[in-house]
């Protein structure tokens, strides 16, 4: 069998797991890979402006397509802007396979030019990494770094390729099957854990189900629908979770936390069954958590151990996939138990909606200035819940959570964990790229949106038609609401003052601007930007007044809400 | 309340960042660490004393498991376990307490290794309780320095649960 050199062994190797795209960008120790990408029919690599840039727009199309994203970038500071990325994706579990150059072994360690321990640098915040060492061991080191990023709690894989190993020739030998002894993921639940489960699930009288990012990851969503339906159980969805169950389901409490909904937090704070699935209990959902859920009972159905008792109490851990343990939970539930759920949940029901009553997720209208919940509203209505929201982070984030309905699975694409601004822009890339025939809109802030912005080069270039919805109010804004609440309105460095003239940005790279200043303006021209077949951002500004509420002031219970009228409960900053 | 967790892994480059990272990262304390190779050249072993309530330990073994190249981790304070550490120890005792030290070191069935004009050093295998006190037993004689390896551990054959 003729030798390959270690590049050709290694693009051999991707087309085998099936990738059409990489994202990435050039440099001088994987310039023998970049020579075979130059005119190969089948892979097809994405040259964004930044290598951030191109670990995000991995991780959206990732997202959206459950398909690990592939990242190829040079050695040194190459390999150092995808860390943020890298980070970004290992919070939210996505499957990245990143490729970063490495100078040759025999100058590893010398501070050699472009030289980067990047193996040492994201040893933490990678599922795993490896630095290749012989080019015998590449095709099968990258067969383990896909099924490793793909399998278990998905998550980001790193591989260091010095130039001399994609230089090296060796015989290549794709291994058809990988065995690692020491990675053996949980994918069946306990049956004995589901039973009791199950049985706890029968005997409540006031039950929720929190459902996380684990749900769109499995692709549970159609069995936890299922369970819902079938036990009338409410339904709130983590920040990550949202999609995997209907957002204008009758069951749908929508988003927990320190920004969910009133009754999604009073229903959680009062049940007596919390089950919560393929979710952590992060610190921005539980809020205080001694004070979370005190009368419930926990079933915590996950994939990954270290997610259970790690934050809260368990007082029924199921480890698993949390489809595979659905499905069981599920029949046992219909075949084996069988109370009138209906009428068990009758009083629990109408209490959630007095709740909703009470307290709907509402903001008020203004005819003058744009309120941005508007915004959001009106981009819901338009696209009629049929498009693909990426978002920045903060209160951008925050009002798409709350006011877009999220109907399906793999529609909603933001950094939950990290929480990184400057991720949606890209993310919204990759996400047009995996979905071409989609409606892909970022919703940003002024502030997010300028730390990736050039990628709307990579946007116009590639024909990307993504729509970017700048929520502008010249401020950072969601620190500037914490500054407000609870730092005396002292506005330390959140100004970002009115440049730049985001119209003008969008044409100097070749994309389309628009701009709303009144709510008037806001349908048109978010009408004009979908008909437009190019990228187009949407500069609207809005009332900088406006907070995100409801909010759980940091170190209350989640049922210590403050909201927008009552502003005597301001009394609440106190608590810290 | 102190743990002995003893953790099978591959024995690979970088795998040793890996565990001290996690322990470092997530804020846990190491008391000690050994690592060396089994029977099985591929595959080391380590022994990591650590302290932390049921939560912190229950967190630290399945943090261990879920990383890659871990392949077991047994939590040895559970089950009936030797466990042995070393030291060698330098002391510089005056010439009239020579006597004594070396009737201590027999009596803690150690061994002197080294000895030049005016030092011996002392080779003492044991649990900890036993180092402790041969050391406190040395410190008047004269300790010029001392290095201990980590402890070691391993189940008892026949061993009945705590």
């Amino acid at each position: 069998m003729a030798k390959m050199k270690g590049a050709e062994i290694l693009i051999e190797c991707l087309k085998r797991e099936g990738v059409k795209h990489i994202f990435g960008y050039p440099g001088g120790v994987v310039l023998d890979i970049f020579d075979l990408l130059y005119d190969d029919p089948d892979i097809k690599l994405i040259l964004t402006r930044h290598e951030q840039g191109a670990t995000h727009a991995a991780d959206g199309y990732a997202r959206v397509s459950g398909k690990p994203g592939v990242v190829l970038v040079t050695s040194g500071p190459g390999a150092t802007n995808t860390v943020t990325g890298i980070a970004t994706a290992y919070m939210d579990s996505v499957p990245l396979v990143i490729f970063t150059g490495q100078v040759p072994t025999f100058l590893i360690g010398n501070d050699a030019f472009q030289e980067a321990d990047i193996v040492g640098i994201t040893r933490p915040c990678t599922k795993y990494n490896i630095l290749v060492k012989d080019v015998k061991d590449l095709a099968r080191q990258v067969r383990e770094a896909f099924y490793i990023a793909t399998s278990g709690r998905p998550g980001p894989v790193l591989i260091d390729l010095p130039k001399d190993v994609t230089q090296g020739k060796t015989e290549f030998i794709w291994p058809e099957k990988i065995h690692i002894r020491s990675y053996n993921p949980t994918y069946e639940g306990n049956i004995y854990m589901i039973k009791r489960a199950a049985h706890e699930i029968s005997k409540a009288k006031k039950p929720v189900i929190i459902a996380g990012g684990g749900c769109v990851i499995s692709g549970a969503h159609e069995h936890l629908r299922e369970l819902a339906e079938f036990t009338q159980i409410p339904v709130t969805n983590t920040l990550m979770g949202l999609g995997s169950f209907p957002g204008t389901h009758e069951l749908f409490l929508g988003m927990l936390g320190m920004h969910g909904t009133y009754y999604a937090n009073m229903a959680v704070q009062n049940a007596d069954l919390i089950i919560a699935i393929g979710m952590r209990f992060d610190d921005r959902v539980t809020g205080k958590t001694d004070a979370f859920a005190p009368n419930a009972k926990i079933i915590h159905i996950d994939i990954d151990p270290t997610s259970i008792r790690k934050n809260v109490r368990v007082d029924i851990p199921i480890v698993g996939d949390v489809s595979r343990v659905l499905q069981v939970l599920n029949k046992i539930l219909k075949e084996e138990i069988k109370p009138q759920w209906e009428e068990v949940r009758k009083s629990w029901l109408k209490q959630i909606a007095q709740w909703k009553k009470e307290h709907p997720l509402t903001y008020e209208f203004d005819p003058e200035v744009i309120k941005p919940q508007y915004v959001v509203e009106k981009i819901y209505e338009i696209t009629q819940g049929e498009a693909i929201i990426t978002t920045e982070v903060g209160q951008n984030q925050m009002w798409a959570a709350q006011f877009y309905k999220y109907n399906k699975p793999r529609r909603w694409v933001s950094s939950g964990g990290l929480g990184t601004m400057g991720y949606g822009f890209p993310a919204a890339i990759g996400a047009q790229l995996a979905c071409p025939e989609m409606t892909v809109i970022d919703i940003a802030g002024d502030g997010s949106i300028q730390m990736n912005i050039q990628e709307l080069a990579t946007a116009v270039i590639y024909d990307l038609p993504v729509k970017v919805a700048i929520i502008n109010n010249s401020y950072l804004g969601m620190v500037r609401q914490w500054q407000e609440l609870f730092y005396n309105e002292r506005y330390s460095h959140t100004y970002l003052s009115t440049a730049p003239d985001f119209v003008k940005v969008a044409e100097a790279y070749g994309a389309v601007g628009l701009r709303a200043t009144k709510p008037s303006e806001v349908e048109p021209v978010i009408r004009e930007a979908l008909s437009i077949r190019k990228p187009v951002f949407m500069d609207f500004v809005v009332d900088w007044r406006e907070k995100v509420y409801p909010m759980v002031p940091p170190g209350a219970a989640i049922d210590q809400m403050i909201f927008e009228e009552k502003k005597k409960e301001r009394k609440l900053r106190a608590v810290k | 309340m102190r743990h002995t967790i003893s953790v099978l892994v591959e024995n690979k480059f970088g795998v040793l960042a890996r565990i001290a990272g996690l322990f470092s990262g997530r804020g846990y304390n190491i008391e000690s660490l050994s690592v060396g190779e089994t029977i099985d050249p591929q595959i080391s072993i380590m022994t990591i004393v650590t302290t932390g309530d049921d939560r912190v330990i229950e967190q630290i073994t399945k943090q261990l498991n879920r990383l890659v190249d871990v392949i077991k981790v047994v939590d040895l304070t559970e089950i009936e376990h030797v466990e042995r550490e070393m030291i060698l120890v330098k002391v510089a005792p005056r010439k009239e307490n020579r006597l004594e030290l070396l009737k201590t070191v027999e009596i803690f069935r150690g061994r002197v290794v080294d000895s030049g004009p005016t030092t011996y050093t002392i080779e003492i295998t044991g649990d900890e309780k036993k180092i402790h006190a041969f050391i406190e037993l040395m410190k008047p004689l004269g300790i010029k320095e001392f290095v201990r390896t980590g402890k070691v551990a391993i189940p008892r054959e026949i061993s009945q649960k705590k």
